[in-house]
């Protein structure tokens, strides 16, 4: 196995994700550290191979979009959309995250140890987020399954208008949105959790009996007459 | 879209160096706002003078006699600085009213960008690097300053569309996002006697802060009341004589990243647009809250 390095201010962004789009399936070219990423778009976008990147620096909009199999760690913090559409493997952010962070995520793992901002995990589909610090307003908005587990605070309007995801926080949440309610830890849930943190380099810093968990009241699922004048 | 990047110094050895790091950040920007650019920038006034930006589509005619003209109007000593479509009309400071109302009538097609004893404004269209180059902006020296790069969306590509917009003695805003009540608010500030020379929204939003310092609120205060009284999608990004400040609406989906050292406070659309500014690598990096003022003074 060999390690590669690739500096973003000699070569450009496309020669990048051209060379790491080239590593399908079985490689040994495994190991990348990426320098000098100063905020550059789309970062490590579209991986499908099981690689470990490393990126040494603070990322701009979409790192690590639609990753598949990779690793990618983020030596800094990520701009907007980090990890969206997430398929598998893992992102992990040493910093914090912008909006919309994991958005639509099918599947794999994020991890953001600073905070991230609003709309972490919007429409998510089968992704965990963990989150080491706070998450702003409009957190988990439409999301259909996976796990966000926050060990701060969560914003506004938490889990508006959600299906089946679950959510685990162990601070306040400033206020819960429509159709989003306090759901009873049962064993099954604790179990999750210390996975979820375990995996989520949280170990140590909480405890699973210290979370609350949040989900769906499924009173929006169907269409109620009573409510027709609102529409 | 649109690029804002704001550079508040607090280090004075840094002075010197505003328009030359403003002009690099507001250049990142460019793939943010291609249309036009524009940018703002307060200097240490000189004693007892006041000045004018003015802006003319046809600079050589217009800006030819214009000091000869505007001291027999006023009578009062009046030195110009032409900088291609723009021109620094520097007067004691008691006559900025009396060089208005001649300016109008002396030269109707001129536009006032700015007055104040501080501030200069330059904006036109066309990309950021040639704008900044036509008005020399690198070389520029000051406490503070607002850059923005234009994705129109609510009116025209001209120059009196682009931002910085000012509305009021040393004020400027630039903003990303659209406003949804400004037609409304526009009115509601003509009977306040608070006049717009656009139909642009921004200018609305720049226009409303004039109007509340007028009425006694502070900058934190007039910003705060944004919340309530603007509709619409806003990161609005203000300077005054001696502050800057920085607001964002409710739901924040214009991005906006904020660095702060021992030497200055930056604004960026992007972290991009931070990434060449001097020990950036240990800044505080954060992004600003939601319905949260921002503000800083000299």
């Amino acid at each position: 196995m060999s390690k590669q390095t690739f500096d973003l201010s000699a070569q450009s962004l496309r020669e990048l994700n051209s060379a790491l789009h080239a590593l399908k399936g079985q490689t040994n070219q495994t190991a990348w550290d990426i320098v000098n990423p100063r905020g550059s778009h789309a970062i490590a976008a579209g991986l499908d191979a099981p690689l470990d990147v490393t990126v040494h620096g603070s990322t701009g909009y979409y790192c690590a979009g639609m990753n598949k199999h990779a690793t990618v760690r983020i030596k800094g913090s990520a701009g907007p959309g980090v990890a969206q559409n997430m398929m598998s493997g893992a992102v992990i952010i040493d910093g914090d995250a912008s909006q919309y962070a994991g958005a639509t995520g099918r599947g794999g793992l994020l991890v953001i140890k600073g905070n991230a901002s609003s709309r972490c995990g919007i429409s998510m589909k089968g992704i965990d987020i963990v989150v080491h610090g706070n998450i702003g307003h409009m957190s988990a908005f439409m999301a259909q399954s996976g796990n966000l587990v926050v060990l701060g605070n969560a914003g506004d309007a938490l889990g508006d208008s959600l299906y089946e995801a679950r959510m685990f926080v162990r601070g306040t949440v400033k206020s819960l949105g429509a159709d989003c309610i306090e759901k009873q830890m049962r064993p099954e849930h604790y179990e999750l959790l210390e996975d979820l943190l375990r995996r989520g380099e949280a170990e140590g810093k909480a405890k699973p009996e210290e979370f609350r968990r949040y989900g769906s009241a499924r009173k929006l699922y169907n269409f109620n007459i009573d409510n027709a004048d609102a529409y | 879209m649109c690029g804002i990047v704001g550079l508040f110094i607090k280090d004075p050895a840094l002075e010197p160096k505003l328009g030359e790091l403003l002009t690099d950040m507001l250049i990142t920007m460019t793939d943010r706002g291609p249309d036009s650019a524009g940018i703002a920038i307060y200097s240490r006034p000189d004693d007892g003078l006041a000045k004018i930006t003015v802006q003319s589509a046809n600079p050589s005619a217009d800006f030819a006699t214009l000091d000869k003209d505007l001291k027999e109007a006023i009578g009062k000593p009046v030195a110009l600085k032409v900088k291609s479509t723009h021109a620094v009309i520097e007067l004691p400071m008691n006559q900025v009213e009396a060089a208005r109302s001649a300016l109008a009538h002396l030269c109707p097609d001129v536009r006032v960008m700015s007055a104040g004893d501080s501030l200069e404004i330059y904006k036109e269209v066309g990309l950021p690097k040639d704008v900044a180059a036509r008005f020399d902006l690198a070389k520029m020296k000051g406490t503070h300053g607002i850059g923005h790069t234009r994705m129109a969306t609510e009116s025209a590509v001209t120059t009196l569309g682009a931002h910085p917009f000012s509305t009021g003695s040393d004020q400027c805003l630039v903003h990303n996002g659209s406003l949804s009540n400004h037609n409304s608010l526009r009115r509601k500030l003509a009977r306040e006697g608070i006049q717009t020379a656009t139909q642009n929204d921004t200018e609305v939003g720049a226009a409303y802060l004039t109007w509340k310092m007028r009425e006694g609120a502070t900058l934190g205060e007039a910003l705060e009341s944004t919340i309530d009284d603007i509709d619409g999608f806003f990161t609005f990004v203000v300077g005054t004589k001696d502050g800057f400040g920085v607001i964002r609406d409710p739901i924040a989906c214009k991005p906006a990243v904020m660095a702060e050292t021992d030497q200055y406070v930056a604004f960026g659309s992007e972290y991009r647009a931070l990434v060449n500014l001097p020990g950036i690598d240990n800044a505080r990096v954060w992004e600003p809250e939601p319905s949260t003022v921002y503000f800083w003074n000299h």
